[in-house]
């Protein structure tokens, strides 16, 4: 039987560190993660798990170490948010491009400056093209649910990637919510031993880990990161379906919400979605307009063609990007939905609209407001302008 | 979001605002609910004033905002009422609750004309006589279960003996005084229904 519990989203990966019980754990604090090494330490501190872990006094020598560990041949994980990541910045391609299996718990907050702690996706946007496979949570229990799945992808042999598993800062890390846990046991056996192939402690087997490339060798070892990104996309529904049959929980690349019949749709990350859902709730019972939702689960690999599928047949979407990259046409997001819309001959109506960024609120009637404007454009066939924000004030 | 009750907490770093809205999450949770308690966060010190809230509900809760137009509003501090607008979005057939030693006619003055239902509980006062120190916490937080309905007043009492028991495990001495505050708090709100408390 499941475990029926209330935790945070941070309480909720680091329960779920404890039950996988890691090799190694180097970390260094930061709002709002802290909580995830601070709860570590006390499981460790007590004895219920044995995990290694090592004070640093940088997320650089964090993920250094991180890198290092897995190198070595060790489950390593840490956990980091917004500049903190920022100081690991090197060092998140070094692993990506070692391919080396690392789980990072992202707990996803605004860059400096100015200097804020809320949430927006500024951090693990900015990593996008490190080589990470990112995945996104709406809630407590998916964020829980994503960090279990994260292992069985990242250690796959046709994968070897490290995963970004990222939540909402304070939004899902501090919030206290309803959750299922998995028992010990079936997490532990979901997850597995962690059998390295190739590793710096194989004394039967020499290898270099980092090696210098010239550039008769630098262009095919990204050409490899890209077939491990590709070869992910299947592993990553292989362990969904497997993690449905343990839990009943069904995951893939994003959540369709009432998409069966959508005209009008949102496509977003992270905890906007379920505000979102109460507001296509509220609009259909009270209206019937057929409003629905994408939710993105899966940024790195991105899911190109099946999301240009599921919006084949609504009339307008916007895009919903929680952090900024200063370029003419959208966010990050925006950026990659249209291309796929464009590249599928998509015939509706876009906006990208840029919201939350450092933890500006967002709620159920802002996004009633974004299902009229997709109306609006519907019927007059213009759009707002290539982007607009929610929640900005004049 | 129909049966959805939601609360916000307001109060000042470092009394415990926070901690009384994941207390209430906890108890709630503990009956059967989906719950959420979180804290809005800012540039928190001590002394600063804080905001808490709390969705219960029957049903599955995916609403991830804050919370603008509460059913009740509970003022842990009720020197923030000159600074803050605690009534804001506050809806008419909902109740503020305030700790306060002063009468429910002088506070209103400080609520900006708010029409519903205006609760007074001396959380300092029953903290004092129960535990010799000025905890609010248990007392706001059982005004606020009396006041809302959330659950009944045995069930509600029956979870917090056995989280306190888990709490305050190395300590089982202020357990009673404890108890004793969330039943003084209690019946002071059955009191000011002229005794009519209906479960």
């Amino acid at each position: 039987m499941a475990i029926r519990e209330r935790l945070s989203g941070n309480e909720a990966v680091a329960y779920a560190i404890k039950q996988i019980n890691p090799d190694v754990m180097p970390a260094f604090p930061i709002t709002p993660s802290t909580e995830i090494p601070q709860y570590v330490a006390n499981y460790i501190a007590n004895g219920e798990i044995d995990t290694e872990f090592i004070h640093v006094e940088s997320e650089h020598s964090a993920m250094s170490a991180t890198v290092g560990a897995s190198a070595a041949g060790a489950r390593a994980v840490t956990a980091t948010s917004s500049c903190g990541m920022a100081l690991m910045w090197e060092e998140l391609y070094v692993a990506a491009s070692n391919r080396l299996p690392i789980v990072l718990a992202l707990v996803n907050r605004a860059l400096s400056g100015p200097i804020n702690i809320n949430a927006d996706h500024s951090d693990s946007m900015g990593a996008r093209d490190s080589g990470w496979i990112q995945i996104y949570a709406e809630s407590n229990q998916e964020v829980y649910d994503n960090y279990i799945q994260a292992f069985p992808i990242a250690e796959n042999k046709n994968v070897h990637l490290p995963v970004m598993v990222c939540q909402d800062g304070f939004i899902t890390s501090h919030g206290v919510e309803n959750i299922m846990l998995i028992e010990d046991d079936k997490v532990k056996a979901f997850v597995g031993e962690y059998e390295p192939e190739h590793y710096l402690l194989n004394a039967d087997e020499r290898i270099a880990v980092g090696p210098y490339a010239v550039s008769n060798y630098y262009m095919e070892t990204k050409r490899g990161q890209r077939e491990a990104m590709l070869n992910a996309r299947e592993v990553i529904l292989e362990v969904a379906e497997k993690f449905e049959k343990m839990t009943g929980r069904k995951y893939g690349f994003f959540e369709e919400y009432r998409m069966e019949d959508a005209e009008y749709a949102v496509v977003i990350i992270g905890s906007a979605a379920g505000t979102c859902k109460a507001a296509i709730e509220h609009i259909r019972s009270t209206t019937g307009k057929k409003v629905g939702l994408i939710k993105i689960r899966v940024f790195r690999p991105f899911p190109e063609e099946e999301i240009a599928r599921a919006l084949a047949n609504v009339k307008a979407v916007a895009i919903m990007d929680r952090s900024e990259m200063f370029a003419g046409t959208s966010g990050p997001l925006g950026a990659e939905v249209r291309a796929a819309m464009y590249q599928a001959h998509a015939k509706a109506e876009v906006v990208n609209y840029f919201y939350g960024l450092g933890g500006r609120d967002i709620t159920v009637s802002d996004f009633e407001r974004v299902y009229e404007n997709l109306e609006k454009m519907a019927e007059t066939h213009t759009a707002i302008g290539m982007y607009d924000y929610i929640g900005l004030r004049q | 979001m129909k049966n959805t009750v939601e609360i916000r907490w307001h109060g000042r770093g470092g009394q415990g605002a926070k901690t009384a809205a994941l207390l209430l999450a906890d108890v709630a949770f503990k009956t059967g609910k989906h719950v959420q308690g979180f804290p809005e966060y800012g540039p928190e010190r001590m002394g600063a004033p804080i905001t808490a809230y709390n969705r219960i509900s029957e049903d599955e809760i995916t609403v991830h905002s804050n919370i603008y137009e509460p059913d009740y509003v509970v003022v842990v501090d009720e020197t923030l009422l000159d600074s803050i607008d605690v009534t804001k979005g506050l809806k008419t057939e909902g109740a503020v609750i305030v700790n306060t030693e002063h009468t429910k006619e002088e506070i209103m003055r400080h609520l900006n004309g708010y029409e519903g239902t205006v609760y007074t509980v001396d959380a300092k006062s029953i903290s004092m006589k129960t535990l010799g120190k000025n905890y609010p916490n248990s007392p706001m937080l059982a005004a606020t279960v009396a006041v809302s309905g959330i659950m009944g007043e045995e069930e509600f009492l029956s979870e917090m003996e056995s989280s306190f028991q888990h709490k305050f495990a190395k300590k089982p001495e202020v357990i009673d005084g404890n108890m004793q505050a969330l039943k003084m708090a209690f019946d002071t709100i059955k009191k000011r229904r002229g005794g009519v408390f209906l479960e």
